[in-house]
């Protein structure tokens, strides 16, 4: 199996033959020195940063552009075992048009699902602009045998897919197997093809350490992803303030040494329309306005959708309406 | 999704100035009252954001002073005499009022002193209520302070503070001075004595004996006046170490106790291996916090050259999202210097870096038209030998100096006539602790800066002056130990 970047680069140049890096990943022991050469984090500051950027008061017109900006960020979600085609192709139609009183809303970013429902969601979605994503490579523990993991994401590109959302093997980063972690993001890039945009996902509540994060972070950008994501929304600890400010931290630095632009995914507790702002607030400040735009920053969620459009409806007619005006699903 | 092309611009978003109701004028609080100065004379006080007058505030004279120095004797023959948990009662009435009208003081300081809401509504207030909280705990503890088994007052305190913490720095001297039995006197500095007028109806709404606390406002006539008078037993003053050697020289030689808490020029140390995304909010914390008035204020930023260009790099991207404006405004980081002299002290000394061949670095940042406005500023290419990295200037100025060893770091930390403040950067915790053991600064902070607590001392070495504040260090400097 091919260690290095696929052969023809997708349009965002691959990470791993930027400038002054790419022999980082030569053997085991470089990367291990480059990963653990990166700046610390300290846990106290770095919250501490995240809180005091949650207090910005973003109102009137700020405060309409940051929820139609959000709206149009997420990546609608459902990962059920109960998911059927009916309930895949309603979210699709709400993807399309969130909030059907009003046609200016903007659509989401994209619909997220399991493998097996991408066809049905690509039918909802089709035509739209709204992309599908998939999280392929044995979500959401990434436990089974590579070829398992990426015959999963060439099932998920072969139906359609536009997006890959791929788990990364936490037991072999936190074993310290980094090359192992690398080479299965390189392979899975590289199933992606030139066609599909691949988010990686480190689960950071089971990575437990800041530091450990910020390595995650530049394992995936060297190896080659698009997006970097904080989690499967299936762990007790997910997106938090905190461990997006420093993934913002990481694709903010990552650029400027490499000129490679990555995006930024939190996924898993966001409900609010605050909390959503207080993110868009983070991407503002850390990594700057050219992540504000859904091709580089995106919100995993499936409840924040409607109080943003309950909020946006607020602000538009000056009352709040209440559930039973945004649609269940 | 349609490509926007607006960027995500944060609309005002300005704290109302209807909470908070300024008289057009003002008298001096002796024995419980507000009273007009006896000579009648009064002096304005400005919003150095908008040069707008806020307000009229009495002028003391001696004879002012005076008598609230009588005031605070006559009420020292009852106020220690009640038991500690009386006294206590009072400070934790007080605590919970300042809690209660804390947003109210909040805009009031920002309006007086042009520091940021964000700042008084989130550092200046919690830590005033706290500081009352803590040493109302005290009152009924002296015996176990450490200081014997019934450690009496000293008596009249007269206090003088200054304009960059006004309600935070009078938190500082009231509450110990009640808590341990004393009465005061306290005059606020005079471009900022609202909110210790505010303070005095605090005092009224808790239903504080009259005379335990009088504010006389007024300039340094009346602070002289004050230090000077016999009737007083303990002086503490926090300002500048100028004003502090006049009021060593007046104290010398009579039965006065002093506490000092003056000028600093802090070294903030970065290291190579120093996280380096905190250590840039430390540095950025460090220096424009109140708009680098703060007389612990990490001004003097030593970097290991190893580190140098990265830090930099990092440090200026940063200070470039610092939003200067109305202070008023929830969003502003940056809000007014607090005086026009004020703002041309910094300005000559600025001036002078950069006439020395220091580099001065300023981001792009419009500056409003009304008000006394600085932008936040780095020099680099900093020596020893520069005046800006000696004199503190007491604005949000960063001087840049380098170092290559931690005994060189070291060395250029202590090589200064102050000694209140540091900061150590590094994930190394062993290099933290030989660090801060050699550092000759009355707090070294570690992967922080500014941090305050009510249960941490707070003071300095050399012309930093004497004595601590806050914890059970501070409690001695109002008891007879």
């Amino acid at each position: 199996m091919p260690t290095t970047a696929p052969a023809a680069p997708a349009p965002d140049a691959s990470a791993a033959s930027a400038p002054g890096l790419a022999d980082v990943t030569a053997s085991d022991s470089t990367l291990r020195r480059f990963l653990h050469g990166l700046p610390g984090v300290d846990a106290v500051g770095l919250e501490a940063r995240a809180a005091s950027l949650g207090t910005r008061s973003i109102k009137t017109t700020a405060k309409a552009y940051a929820l139609d900006l959000a709206i149009s960020m997420v990546d609608l979600t459902t990962l059920e075992g109960a998911d059927t085609p009916g309930k895949v192709r309603a979210l699709g139609a709400k993807a399309v048009r969130p909030d059907p009183t009003d046609r200016a809303t903007p659509s989401t970013a994209a619909v997220c699902v399991y493998p097996d429902m991408v066809p049905f969601a690509r039918e909802a979605v089709a035509g739209s602009g709204v992309k599908v994503a998939s999280v392929a490579t044995a979500f959401p523990a990434g436990r089974a045998s590579m070829a398992v993991k990426l015959a999963d994401v060439r099932e998920a590109v072969a139906a359609g897919a536009d997006e890959v959302d791929m788990v990364i093997d936490r037991g072999a980063f936190l074993a310290g197997d980094y090359l192992k972690v690398h080479d299965e993001i390189t392979a899975v890039k590289e199933a992606c093809g030139a066609s599909a945009r691949l988010k990686v996902i480190f689960e950071t509540g089971e990575l437990s350490t800041y530091d450990n994060i910020r390595r995650a972070s530049w394992l995936g950008m060297l190896a080659g992803a698009d997006f970097i994501k904080t989690s499967t929304g299936k762990v007790a600890v997910n997106a938090t303030p905190a461990n997006t400010l420093l993934m913002l931290e990481a694709v903010r630095d990552f650029r400027a040494q490499t000129g490679v632009q990555v995006g930024v995914k939190p996924a898993g507790g966001i409900r609010t329309a605050k909390d959503a702002i207080k993110f868009l607030v983070l991407v503002n400040e850390t990594a700057g306005e050219d992540w504000l735009d859904n091709h580089w920053f995106r919100f995993g969620a499936s409840s924040l959708l409607n109080d943003l459009l309950m909020q946006r409806q607020k602000l538009a007619t000056g009352r709040y309406s209440g559930p039973d005006y945004v649609t269940v699903d | 999704m349609e490509k926007r092309t607006s960027a995500f611009e944060y609309a005002p978003a300005p704290e109302s100035r209807a909470v908070v109701d300024i008289a057009p004028s003002y008298g001096l609080f002796i024995d419980g009252e507000f009273a007009e100065a006896a000579d009648g004379k009064v002096f304005k006080t400005v919003s150095p954001a908008t040069e707008e007058v806020l307000s009229e505030v009495a002028e003391a004279g001696e004879a002012d002073v005076d008598r609230a120095v009588r005031a605070a004797r006559k009420a020292f023959e009852t106020w220690p005499a009640l038991p500690g948990a009386e006294r206590a009662k009072y400070l934790f009435r007080i605590a919970r009022i300042i809690q209660e009208r804390g947003r109210e003081l909040a805009v009031l300081e920002t309006l007086d002193n042009g520091k940021p809401i964000r700042e008084t509504r989130d550092a200046d207030l919690p830590l005033v209520a706290a500081h009352f909280f803590y040493h109302a705990g005290w009152a009924d503890k002296l015996s176990h302070a450490g200081y014997g088994p019934d450690p009496r007052p000293l008596g009249v305190a007269g206090q003088v503070i200054p304009w960059n913490f006004p309600l935070l720095m009078l938190a500082w001297k009231v509450a110990p001075a009640l808590a341990t039995g004393n009465t005061v006197v306290l005059k606020p500095a005079e471009t900022t004595p609202l909110s210790a007028l505010f303070f005095a109806d605090v005092c009224r709404q808790a239903g504080l004996p009259k005379g335990v606390v009088n504010i006389v406002t007024g300039d340094g006539r009346a602070g002289a006046a004050l230090v000077a008078h016999p009737g007083v037993d303990k002086v503490a003053f926090t300002g500048s170490t100028a004003v502090g050697k006049q009021i060593a020289r007046t104290v010398a030689g009579t039965r006065k106790k002093l506490t000092l808490e003056l000028g600093g020029k802090g070294a903030n140390i970065v290291f190579d291996d120093a996280p380096l995304d905190q250590a840039v909010e430390g540095i950025v914390n460090g220096i424009f916090f109140n708009q680098g008035q703060v007389c612990c204020a990490g001004s003097r930023l030593l970097v290991q050259e190893s580190v140098h260009d990265e830090v930099l790099d990092a440090l200026k991207r940063r200070v470039s999202t610092l939003r200067l404006g109305d202070p008023l405004d929830k969003n502003t980081d940056i809000g007014a210097i607090n005086s026009a002299q004020q703002l041309a002290r910094i300005t000559e000394l600025a001036d002078r870096g950069e006439a020395e061949g220091a580099e001065r670095w300023s981001p792009a940042c419009e500056l409003p038209e009304q008000g006394y406005w600085f932008a936040p500023t780095l020099f680099t290419n900093v020596t020893q030998a520069h005046t800006v990295a000696r004199d503190e200037i007491f604005g949000p100025v960063l001087s840049v100096l380098t170092f290559r060893t931690p005994d060189e770091a070291v060395a250029k930390a202590n090589n200064t006539p102050y000694g209140l403040s540091a900061g150590i950067w590094t994930e190394k915790g062993s290099r933290i602790l030989a660090v801060a053991n050699r550092l000759r600064a009355g707090v070294v902070w570690s992967n922080t800066f500014n941090k305050f607590d009510p249960t941490s001392p707070f003071g300095g070495y050399k012309e930093s002056g004497f004595g601590r504040e806050g914890g059970r260090h501070g409690l001695e400097a109002y008891l007879d130990v």
